[in-house]
């Protein structure tokens, strides 16, 4: 079927046994990300060392190709230098903004050209995407918190607890 | 349209001369296929319903015709769209059990009217003492339920910020119904308004909304229904439900998007400050300030959305022709056989009332693998996608209901008038093959 190209076994098999799974400490920085449309949330920690990461842990809710996603992305990056792992997410990337046309670099993507069928749904592109914009928001704050992105908009009202009757 | 069947589809009994089969032929989207081939089963009505031929004929037959702005101009088309407009407000009067067509005011949709309600409030403490009973303040509280839309939340939390009100809320019972226990210590004579869905969107449930409206009434407090979900659906008189205002939307009754409707009891709307500012809402304008028009004009500022407007009323003529009742009798029993059917899915979670009583057809769950791990719906909405069945999943604008429920999201299915208990056995056999590709 047509949508085997998005949920390949690789893809269900991170979702079934996902890695690096779990909020570790030490970490320098720590995000939380949601995707609004699905209820999808991720909270991220990033530990850097010497322009290295060191590490990345997360806890995750969300949909196969979503937590599918964390994993891979955590095991591609933990253990690369920041600028490599960066480049890795500008990569994936332009992979999932190609609307089904690109097939992604196995040497350089590993496990995660697996996503490239899931580029040609666009409603399911931000679910790949989640993880991988949570690290590389911490992984900024983590290098240089004085430079990190503005916290997103949409900031919690600021509504008066209810009173419990 | 024949009036001879009285059968739903496969043999479950309906409102007498209300024959399904017929009523999608009205709906000329119902016919096509999708994924080259499939037929599309489309079970995401509480999002927004399908429009039929009329209305579609009845936006063109305006432009093509009689396009002009309303209310201003004097000739031919401008006398023509206008009678086309406000014949509409007739309509929707006689449709809702409204006794002046003054107290329908046409907005954008549901969470437009809404906003009206809760801007007009904060807006009364710069208006005279005409308005004082739509002033809030500190020490004064908002009440809505648990279950609402966020269209008729985050509107009161943004009142309760900008005028230092209380937002109270009236919580949820397991299955999915209000928690009526402390509804006297929930309103209180602090309260100044009272929201509440009449149909939750995500749970289907239909709210006892007299119970609610008679204690705000004790303690004075204005009430306001959603009826987004419920007008709709069902038949409605806003007299028998004794609400101040109720909000409904265009496009989920078989009108275009971009109309929605405030109804208001007239000697509110006659006293109630206006939202937004603009042409047609006033009546004497000098630089210094100006005095507003009556209602309903005075709610109704720019130049409003005309064929629109034009297309909700072919939808209440269409709806009407119908009849409420056989609709409401129809959607009735397409959504007990679903519950029925669902339950014959292993592991089944129902998010809401497991019964058909006072419920709608929106049916929210939450489907497992064989190891009882819940599949996402957004999983699941893709692999019924694949076989042509639209269902909508996410947290449907109701995340505090997810919350309430632990789910980060749930899948549902949502019925209409053109609903099949052949679409609902489409929809269970793709569960079942969701299942077992997850149960791999």
């Amino acid at each position: 079927m047509k949508l085997d190209s998005m949920y390949q076994e690789i893809i269900l098999d991170h979702y079934r046994n996902p890695l690096h799974r779990g909020l570790r400490d030490p970490f320098d920085a720590e995000v939380h990300h949601v995707n609004p449309t699905c209820g999808d949330e991720v909270t991220l920690r990033v530990k850097v060392a010497d322009g290295v990461v060191e590490d990345v842990s997360y806890e995750s809710e969300g949909c196969s190709i979503s937590q599918a996603s964390a994993s891979v992305m955590s095991d591609l990056v933990i253990g690369k230098k920041v600028d490599e792992a960066l480049e890795l997410e500008r990569e994936f990337l332009a992979l999932m903004q190609s609307r089904g046309t690109a097939e992604g670099n196995e040497d350089v993507l590993e496990d995660a050209v697996a996503f490239a069928g899931v580029s040609k749904y666009p409603a399911r592109v931000k679910c790949a995407l989640l993880s991988w914009m949570a690290w590389k928001d911490a992984t900024a704050k983590a290098v240089d918190p004085a430079a990190a992105a503005p916290a997103p908009v949409g900031a919690p009202l600021d509504v008066p607890e209810q009173e419990k009757p | 349209m024949t009036l001879t069947e009285s059968r739903v589809a496969d043999g479950t009994p309906s409102a007498a001369g209300f024959d399904v089969e017929q009523v999608r032929k009205d709906f000329p989207i119902l016919a096509r296929t999708v994924h080259d081939d499939l037929p599309l089963v489309y079970l995401d009505s509480a999002a927004t319903s399908q429009k039929p031929l009329a209305v579609l004929d009845a936006e063109r037959a305006y432009y093509e015709l009689h396009n002009a702005n309303v209310h201003r101009g004097i000739h031919v088309l401008a006398e023509e769209a206008t009678g086309l407009y406000e014949a509409t407000r007739d309509k929707v009067a006689a449709f809702i059990g409204a006794t002046d067509r003054r107290e329908v005011v046409f907005t954008k949709n549901s969470t437009e009217a809404l906003n009206l309600v809760a801007y007009a409030m904060s807006n009364a403490e710069t208006t005279g003492a005409e308005a004082q009973r739509f002033r809030i303040g500190p020490g004064d509280e908002i009440v809505v339920t648990e279950m609402e839309h966020h269209s008729n939340l985050v509107p009161w939390q943004m009142l309760a910020r900008r005028t230092g009100a209380t937002l109270r809320w009236i919580g949820l019972t397991d299955d999915g119904r209000l928690n009526l226990d402390n509804l006297d210590a929930v309103i209180t004579d602090r309260a100044k308004v009272v929201s509440m869905v009449h149909q939750s969107n995500i749970l289907g449930t239909v709210n006892p909304v007299a119970r609610i409206v008679a204690r705000a009434r004790e303690v004075g407090a204005l009430t306001v229904l959603d009826g987004s979900q419920s007008v709709p659906h069902m038949p409605i008189d806003v007299a028998a439900l004794g609400v101040d205002f109720l909000a409904f939307t265009g496009h989920k009754m078989c009108a275009p998007t971009g109309v929605g409707v405030l109804w208001g009891r007239l000697e509110l709307l006659e006293v109630m400050p206006p939202f937004l500012g603009g042409g047609e809402m006033i009546e004497i304008v000098t630089m210094e300030g100006s005095t507003y028009a009556a209602p309903p004009h005075r709610f109704e500022a720019g130049t409003p959305m005309i064929s629109q407007v034009v297309g909700l009323g072919a939808a209440v003529d269409y709806l009407t022709a119908l009849g409420m009742p056989a609709i409401a009798e129809h959607e009735h029993a397409v959504t007990g056989y679903a519950l029925d059917a669902l339950a014959t899915v292993p592991a089944m979670r129902i998010i809401g009332p497991p019964t058909d009583v006072d419920r709608g057809g929106a049916i929210s769950f939450v489907l497992h693998d064989d190891a009882g791990r819940a599949i996402h719906p957004h999983d699941v909405g893709q692999l019924l996608d694949e076989r042509g069945i639209a269902v909508r999943v996410g947290h449907h604008c109701a995340r505090p209901v997810c919350l309430r429920f632990g789910v980060p999201a749930t899948t549902r299915a949502s019925f209409h008038l053109y609903t099949t208990t052949g679409e609902v056995d489409a929809l269970v056999e793709g569960l079942h093959g969701v299942r077992r590709f997850f149960s791999r």
